[in-house]
């Protein structure tokens, strides 16, 4: 513990070191990401706890997320309000889960609520259609748009209730030969 | 008075209840307050908690019968709340759950001052501490009930009849004593319980505000409660114990902290990560890992063998082998013979020929050519395990979800994007990537696989294949032709030869490795694979490409070394003989038998070629070279084409950035085949020159920086993105395969070759291993020897490679039923989901045999009404999706199949019918009355008649 640091006091480390995949230093360079995104409003001293919140705008614009097809529904599914306005530890909570060590079980149900974009806890039809429209950017007809998520709740969809829940999602999820290095963000 | 407090105390739980960062906070004075009214309003708080508990049961309980009963009232409101806040509903159990706590820790810190300080005063309260004791008995039966569920909350019921039941079976007179034994049991599991929530809470998908509450609480409550346990001495030791835990588990974390500080270049790989994919960055992770390894097998060489010889050996230019020959002396420091590491080079600690063969050196007596043997030797069995066991890892993390294609759509679309591109630039191809792969499965999908497209497509691999092969076919042929031809070479005068002649070899294999990859790559096009798989063909084939140049190189030394041999036989001779007719001279000519050694300079002596050092500067030349070679491509094909392509494209009769030149992309399968066979090399060579490694650590460290920057300034990401997934074991696979080639020729010189008179660690011996021989013989105690003796008796060592073939064989059996139960599963779970689906949307069961009993069956119109048969059936879908999310998600492989089990196992039981309104409506058609049958045959007895 050499160097001197204000910010957090030496329990505030400690227990985001516990809530967090992260690493005392990790965590200290991830607070300086956050305070790099305005530093006029996040103050230098954490130890009581302000109640700073960072718009979406600067959150999104993060190079991790700048280009990701998903990055207003990620910010939103981690920030308190539900915006994508975060406070610090909504945006250390994010990217504890979207790190290499969070397991894959978090992984998924975070996953989930991303994809769940009318957050009615079921992936039904119409966020199929916005996943699909955000990855290939519009470029599919509508045609290919439907067959796709039809497919897609063929062949995922295990109590055939014409949506995807949550463990219908885990079931294919944690299947898929990509989603081991699923999303491991920086850091 | 009584019911006023009641009330209070309810609105106090709730309060707490709801707000849960509040309550840890206003804990302890909770705790107090409630200490005065404690006695009088236990009861009431006894039943208040049995009704909650009853509620949470009714949230949470899983068993059939409960959902049954209450599902039909309830089910809409409970599917609400699930649906609405999953998050919610968990912070609901948790706050209830701590509630609880909370109001027992009270409890608790009370009955522990009553149990120190008035024991004496026991008579007085009488009944009313034997009334408190019992109910935290209750308590403590429910909370190690609670620790004991956790998870498996389906137990829950027991539970609450085990709270039930006691209250008013509980006998009055039992001791306080025993409560405390009961209590601290019961404490210590509950702390124990905190202990775990602690270490998993980062698992829990909470808030961080709440988790960071949560947690609070669990330290508080542990830290408080740690010590109360254990009395006396015990108490001590406990404490000591706990002081301890906690020491170790904050030196954990700064050796975590430590090690991932440890971890080199984590940033700059990440950031090419983010430019061109995981494909590319799998390369600089492979690189970095190579570096680990080769920086461990330094250590081995450096600490083991050039240390002790540098240290404790004789100084340079105190016996021949570590002196410059006279004829050499002249040009020993020209750059133009360093840089062939001959002159000096050649006769320093670098390479083998260096090392003197005195059996022990130094005050420590530290045996120098066994240790050479033995860490040479050490390298490669060190290498052999790390490869093994990362591959081993690599494996397990893989598991073999791969191979099953049903979710083709799904993945592609939940899992493609690749979440570590942050460049504009990877983000548009990875858009147009996912967008063609998806319009790929389309038509895919559309035509349901084409048969003439089929056969073309076939035909293209079959032919390019053939192509490949005939131009590896080749570029084997000339590369012997080559070899042979210079061997003719060899023997004619070297002064006659013109620079071509003489580097032909060379000059040929470095030309095939130059022109064969791009042909190989132009020859995949045909192939028409994934870029993941052409990767691997490209590997693949690459691979032999230089498999078949290492070996030819190989056996072109081998003859350089025999030949030398043979000098060295006549060197040795004519030494020899010159020596004796030294001494016959000396004693005939001054009449004496004591003869001094003859007085050379040790830069005189006539010395033997030394094949060992020949062969090690073969290597580091090789690698050298190499070196050289992989930068130069980068800097000309990288470098210079980018900057071409950059700045000459203002003054372009056409666009060089998109059209001809264009930026280079990263050559993954070259890189890594390049990086595995240096890797080959440097394991060949380091027996040959310890020095070696040293300089492949070298090498490592700047192509990293290097490549790094030139990826990140001279190339663009590839056209397709795609990930890299599990490359990474393949690349292990070649490395173990190369490790394995590179290990055949330098066992076989240690067990054949003889080594050189007159220089290395093994010179005067017959055969390397000697020296093995020599130590066990002479230094160990003579019982060893004669074990040894045993167990290199073949005798002994058939058995043994019997028993390891056995073994083999054994696993490989079991390996192959484990593999065919788990088809068998997952085959069984597809039939499942097919039967589930066909019965969904046409009401139809897909078993043929089945369906035609059922057209047996005399009097379908038997059925009794769908009306009746939809409720039951309605409970029964909820319950199992109910099941199935509590169900932990899959952990790891191994639980994999005993969920496969467990989720397959609920599907067949009944057809998810999800409106019962539609069936309602048309009640005797004939898709109802097939419905029924199917039902019945699910699972248990249909409700027929």
């Amino acid at each position: 513990m050499g160097n001197k640091q204000t910010i957090f006091t030496a329990q505030q480390l400690d227990a985001y070191q516990d809530c967090t995949y992260f690493t005392r230093k990790e965590i200290l360079r991830l607070f300086y990401r956050y305070r790099d995104l305005a530093p006029q409003l996040v103050p230098l001293d954490y130890t009581n706890h302000p109640d700073v919140k960072l718009p979406y705008e600067l959150i999104g614009s993060m190079p991790e997320l700048k280009d990701n097809p998903f990055r207003q529904r990620i910010a939103e599914v981690f920030s308190e309000d539900g915006q994508g306005n975060m406070t610090l530890n909504d945006f250390l909570d994010m990217f504890s889960v979207l790190s290499e060590m969070a397991p894959r079980d978090l992984k998924a149900y975070y996953a989930f609520k991303i994809y769940d974009f009318n957050d009615d806890d079921f992936i039904c039809k119409s966020d199929l259609e916005k996943t699909l429209n955000k990855l290939t950017r519009n470029e599919l007809t509508e045609d290919e748009v439907r067959m796709v998520c039809e497919k897609v709740i063929d062949e995922a969809d295990l109590d055939n209730d014409g949506r995807l829940s949550l463990e219908d999602f885990q079931h294919m999820i944690v299947r898929a030969p990509d989603f081991l290095r699923y999303r491991n963000s920086d850091t | 008075m009584p019911p006023k407090r009641k009330n209070h105390l309810v609105i106090d739980i709730e309060n707490v209840g709801m707000d849960v960062d509040a309550d840890f906070d206003s804990e302890s004075e909770d705790a107090t307050r409630r200490r005065s009214r404690n006695r009088k309003a236990k009861p009431q708080r006894k039943a208040r908690q049995v009704s909650d508990e009853e509620e949470e049961d009714e949230d949470e309980d899983k068993s059939p019968k409960r959902r049954g009963q209450r599902r039909r009232t309830k089910s809409r409101g409970d599917e609400d709340e699930d649906e609405d806040n999953g998050q919610q509903s968990v912070a609901n159990k948790r706050s209830k759950a701590s509630r609880r706590r909370g109001a027992k820790n009270s409890r608790k810190e009370q009955s522990d001052e009553e149990d120190e300080s008035d024991k004496e005063s026991k008579q007085k309260r009488g009944r009313a501490v034997s009334k408190k004791s019992k109910e935290e008995q209750n308590n403590e039966k429910k909370e190690k009930d609670k620790g004991k569920n956790g998870d498996n909350k389906n137990n829950k019921k027991k539970k609450a009849e085990k709270n039930s039941s006691p209250v008013s079976s509980d006998d009055s007179d039992e001791e306080s004593e025993e409560m405390s034994e009961g209590e601290l049991e019961a404490l210590k599991e509950q702390v124990e319980e905190k202990k775990k929530l602690i270490a998993t809470i980062r698992n829990k998908p909470w808030r961080m505000q709440k988790r960071l509450s949560v947690l609070k609480e669990a330290q508080d409550f542990v830290e408080r409660f740690e010590g109360a346990l254990g009395k006396g001495k015990g108490r001590r030791l406990y404490a000591f114990k706990v002081m301890m835990t906690k020491k170790l588990i904050k030196f954990n974390r700064d050796f975590e902290n430590f090690k991932t500080a440890c971890i080199p270049w984590e940033m700059k790989i990440k950031e090419v990560e983010s430019h061109f994919g995981s494909s590319v960055a799998s390369y600089f992770i492979f690189l970095r890992w190579m570096y680990g390894l080769n920086l461990i097998l330094f250590g081995f060489m450096f600490g083991l063998v050039v240390m002790p010889e540098v240290l404790m050996g004789l100084p340079y230019g105190s016996i021949p082998r570590k002196t410059v020959p006279r004829s050499d002396q002249a040009t020993e420091m020209d750059l133009s013979v360093l840089l062939d590491f001959g002159g000096y080079c050649q006769y320093s600690v670098l390479f083998y020929g260096y090392y003197n063969s005195d059996r022990t050196i130094g005050v420590l007596k530290f045996r120098l050519p066994l240790s050479y043997l033995l860490t040479s030797v050490g390298i490669f069995g060190y290498s052999l395990l790390v490869v093994i066991r990362m591959m081993a890892r690599n494996a397990d993390v893989g598991g073999d979800g791969g191979d099953d294609a049903d979710f083709t759509f799904s993945w592609k679309m939940f899992t493609s994007w690749d979440y570590l591109i942050g460049n504009p630039e990877t983000a548009d191809n990875k858009y147009a990537s996912i967008t063609t792969s998806f319009k790929e499965s389309i038509v895919d999908e559309q035509e349901n696989q084409k048969d003439e497209n089929i056969h073309l497509r076939r035909f293209c691999r079959v032919s390019a294949n053939v192509l490949i092969l005939c131009s590896l076919g080749g570029s084997g042929y000339l590369i012997y032709y080559v070899v042979k031809r210079s061997q003719d070479f060899a023997k004619m005068d070297p002064s006659s030869l013109s620079w071509f002649e003489k580097n032909e070899v060379e000059f040929v294999m470095s030309l095939l490795g130059l022109v064969c990859p791009p042909l190989f790559e132009s020859i995949a096009e045909l192939e028409d694979y994934h870029p993941r798989i052409a990767l691997k063909w490209q590997l693949g084939r690459i691979f032999a490409l230089f498999l078949g140049n290492l070996y030819t190189f190989l056996f072109a030394l081998f003859d350089e070394v025999n030949g030398k041999l043979e000098e060295e036989l006549s060197i040795k001779n004519s030494s020899e003989w010159a020596l004796s007719q030294y001494y016959a001279n000396y004693s005939a000519f001054y009449n004496t038998t004591v003869v001094p050694p003859p007085n050379v300079s040790p830069a005189d002596v006539i010395r033997g070629p030394c094949w060992e050092t020949a062969v090690g500067q073969e290597f580091v030349k090789l690698t050298v070279s190499d070196v050289e070679v992989t930068f130069l491509t980068i800097l000309i094909g990288d470098f210079v084409r980018a900057f071409i392509v950059r700045f000459l494209n203002y003054c372009w009769c056409w666009d060089l950035e998109a059209g001809f030149p264009s930026y280079g992309e990263f050559d993954i399968s070259g890189n890594v085949l390049g990086l595995v066979f240096n890797q080959g090399m440097i394991w060949m060579g380091a027996f040959y020159a310890p020095g070696l490694i040293g300089i492949n650590v070298l090498r490592l460290l700047t192509s990293m920086y290097f490549q790094c920057w030139a990826v990140m300034a001279c190339n663009v990401p590839h056209e397709r993105v795609f990930k890299a997934s599990k490359s990474n074991n393949f690349y292990m696979g070649l490395l173990l395969l190369v490790l394995f080639l590179s290990i055949l020729p330098v066992i076989y010189t240690i067990m054949t070759m003889p080594p050189s008179f007159d220089c290395g660690p093994f010179s005067g011996q017959q055969k390397m291993y000697d020296v093995v021989m020599e130590t066990i013989n002479q230094d160990l105690p003579a019982f060893m020897g004669t074990i040894f003796s045993y167990a290199s008796n073949p005798g002994l060592i058939m058995p043994a490679v019997l028993l390891m073939v056995l073994a083999i064989y054994y696993l490989n059996t079991v390996s192959k039923a484990y593999q065919q139960a788990n088809a068998d599963l997952k085959k069984k779970m597809k039939t499942a989901r097919d039967d589930e689906k066909n019965r969904r949307n046409n009401k139809d069961s897909t078993n043929q045999m089945m369906k035609d009993l059922e057209e047996l069956l005399p009097n379908k119109s038997l059925l009794p009404p769908p009306f009746e048969e939809d409720t039951p059936s309605e409970t029964v879908s909820v319950k199992n999706s109910k099941q199935t999310k509590t169900k932990p998600g899959p952990t790891g492989k191994g639980v994999n199949v005993e969920k496969e089990v467990s989720l397959a196992a609920p599907n067949p039981r009944r057809p998810v019918t999800q409106a019962p309104v539609q069936r309602a409506g048309p009640p005797m058609n004939a898709r109802g009355a097939h419905a029924e049958p199917g039902r019945g045959r699910g699972r248990g007895g249909p409700p027929r008649r």
